[in-house]
């Protein structure tokens, strides 16, 4: 355990014993483990060959790693109607639109919802509560009624705007912002910032663990849009989709079934690695500037 | 004049107030427009819509019918599985939310004593589930011949003599959809208290120590706990919607319909209604009741945490 000696220094509160700092570390590593182990038989199961997958007892690694699984998907993929860098593409600039527009719009309308006293600030911040508890499998037909009206169907609008507005987001924005003090915001106004800047030069900066975590899950949430009805022609459908119907054709199921989940899984996690990184360097600077 | 009326305003002046206040505030609402307007065409008016489908008969071919209360009526009186479906979902919220959402505050917690290195990679294992689409591999781990992970390691070890059909058997079906749903529970709620926990200004736990706090329970009661109202809050209503409408692994591991439809839940029944028989309505009447439970529990929660943080 060579990390205990940096554990302690960079902890420098009240009453941190090297023993307890440990006992987390092992109780949080067996945890872990089992938390753990799902996602890495998956991984395993993405690289064994067919005649692995069913063999009695079943291994927990690999004897002889093949990336047929992932061949064997992009073969299914290249072999679709449109080339499949159409499919990236859509999947990239759906997910950068959403996630994007959705971080900003969200951003400032917490903002205004956490900090701002004005008519009707209860009643909105209720409706999004609401909206986050209201769960109907009627909601879709209704969206896509209104989406046939505004004549969306099969546009890149059907899938990058109702991702756009998500109450989660929001709601998970104005309550980390709820936390900033009045004082902040009253001494920004008396040097004459109006509150654009003040919620970008000011607030936003302060945010940085909440603004990270909503990128996470704008990101994750965007990554996984698939259409569904709102999209039917092919050269605008996303990754998920195509990626699963390749999973469910391939000759061995459920090896090339994991290869697709864990290539999937691939850019949430860089997202998720340099969001993190990001977390950590702010709260740094936050303790020198204190 | 009356004495009550004293210091009370008209109405009409009441409005010249309130029409005031958003002149004044006009840039708070200017920089919530682009949010808001999405969020009404594509969230609000859907919701509203659907609102009153609960009270007519719907098959999306015809157009909905009025029907009154008889949605509501034949779904308490005459359909069984759904008082069934009610107990598989309070078991199953019982089990996956209270204890997610402690294990959620205990694992951001726990981990935010650990080095700023170590803190990123058990984040992101303790994430990871609820970010994959891999909860599939547990159908192999629970598999219910002998290629099943667990059934091959209980059979080397002597524990069971033939293999458990895990899956399919009726009475280890809803263990089995609570474990795999606790897994997966780590989500939006444990990410966000993460946040909190790292938002919190260092100086206070400085200050904290300076003041005569000895050890990290003390810590987390006086200082912590008290500025993470908020988060504690979002990740309460995270956690009363997945537990509540968790349905979908229970689809996919144990099937559809389950065993007995012990695995049944109210959000399966709604499912079962709109998308295999098509009778929108009565799911739609489904899902508003569990709504309804879902507001209450959601109020109630609210209620405690706010005399809590005070």
């Amino acid at each position: 355990m060579t990390d205990t000696k940096k554990l302690k220094a960079s902890n420098k509160q009240a009453g941190r014993k090297i023993g307890g700092t440990v006992a987390i570390f092992v109780f949080l590593l067996l945890l872990g483990t089992f938390m753990a182990l799902p996602i890495y038989l998956a991984c395993v199961m993405s690289i064994k060959p067919v005649h692995e997958l069913f063999v009695f007892p079943p291994k927990l690694y690999v004897i002889d790693p093949t990336l047929d699984n992932f061949k064997d998907m992009f073969a299914t993929l290249s072999d679709m109607w449109v080339p499949f860098s159409r499919y990236v593409f859509n999947s990239v600039f759906v997910t950068v639109c959403v996630t994007v527009a959705q971080c900003v719009f969200a951003s400032m309308a917490a903002f205004v919802l956490a900090k701002c006293k004005f008519p009707g600030n209860k009643f909105l911040n209720g409706v999004i509560v609401v909206s986050l508890l209201y769960q109907s499998n009627v909601i879709y037909i209704m969206q896509y009624i209104v989406m046939a009206q505004l004549g969306m169907i099969n546009t890149y609008w059907a899938l990058i705007l109702p991702s756009v507005a998500s109450p989660m987001c929001l709601y998970l924005m104005r309550q980390s912002m709820t936390t900033i003090p009045d004082a902040m915001i009253e001494a920004a106004k008396v040097d004459g910032a109006n509150m654009f800047t003040i919620c970008w030069k000011i607030v936003m900066p302060n945010q940085k663990p909440a603004l990270m975590t909503m990128i996470i899950f704008a990101f994750q949430a965007a990554w996984n849009i698939q259409g569904g009805t709102l999209v039917y022609k092919e050269s605008l459908k996303t990754l998920p989709t195509v990626v699963q119907q390749a999973a469910s054709s391939g000759l061995a199921r459920a090896g090339v079934a994991m290869a697709a989940a864990v290539f999937m899984l691939i850019p949430p996690i860089v997202i998720f690695m340099i969001a993190q990184k990001n977390v950590i360097e702010t709260m740094a600077h936050s303790g020198i500037k204190d | 004049m009356d004495n009550a009326a004293i210091g009370k305003r008209s109405k009409a002046e009441n409005r010249r107030l309130i029409w005031l206040q958003m002149k004044q505030n006009k840039e708070c609402y200017l920089m919530m427009l682009p949010f808001m307007v999405i969020f009404f065409i594509f969230t609000t008016v859907p919701v509203v819509m659907s609102l009153p489908m609960g009270f007519t008969d719907f098959d999306m071919v015809q157009l909905p019918k009025f029907v009154g209360l008889s949605n509501y009526t034949t779904l308490f009186l005459n359909d069984s599985i759904f008082v069934q479906s009610i107990r598989v979902t309070l078991v199953f919220a019982i089990f996956t939310g209270p204890l997610s959402y402690v294990l959620c505050f205990l694992l951001a917690w726990l981990i935010n004593e650990l080095h700023p290195k170590l803190k990123t990679i058990f984040t992101l294992i303790f994430y990871a589930p609820s970010m994959a689409n891999v909860y599939t591999v547990w159908q192999l781990i629970f598999s219910g011949d002998s290629y099943g992970y667990l059934n091959s390691v209980l059979l080397n070890l002597g524990i069971i003599n033939s293999p458990i059909q895990w899956l399919t058997d009726g009475e280890y079906v809803l263990g089995v959809t609570i474990v795999v749903q606790l897994w997966l529970s780590l989500g939006a709620g444990f990410l966000s208290l993460r946040a909190g926990f790292q938002n919190i200004d260092r100086s206070q736990y400085e200050a904290g120590a300076i003041e005569g706090i000895k050890n990290r329970w003390q810590e987390l009661i006086y200082i912590t706990i008290p500025s993470m109202g908020p988060q504690l809050m979002f990740a309460a209503v995270m956690q009363i919607v997945s537990s509540f409408t968790a349905g979908t692994v229970a689809q996919s591991l144990v099937g559809f319909p389950s065993t007995d439809y012990k695995a049944h839940t109210i959000m399966t029944h709604a499912y079962d209604y709109g998308w295999v028989r098509y009778e929108m309505g009565y799911a739609s009447a489904i899902c508003m009741v569990l709504f309804i439970a879902m507001f209450l529990v959601n109020k109630l929660i609210s209620k405690i945490l706010s005399k809590y943080m005070d």
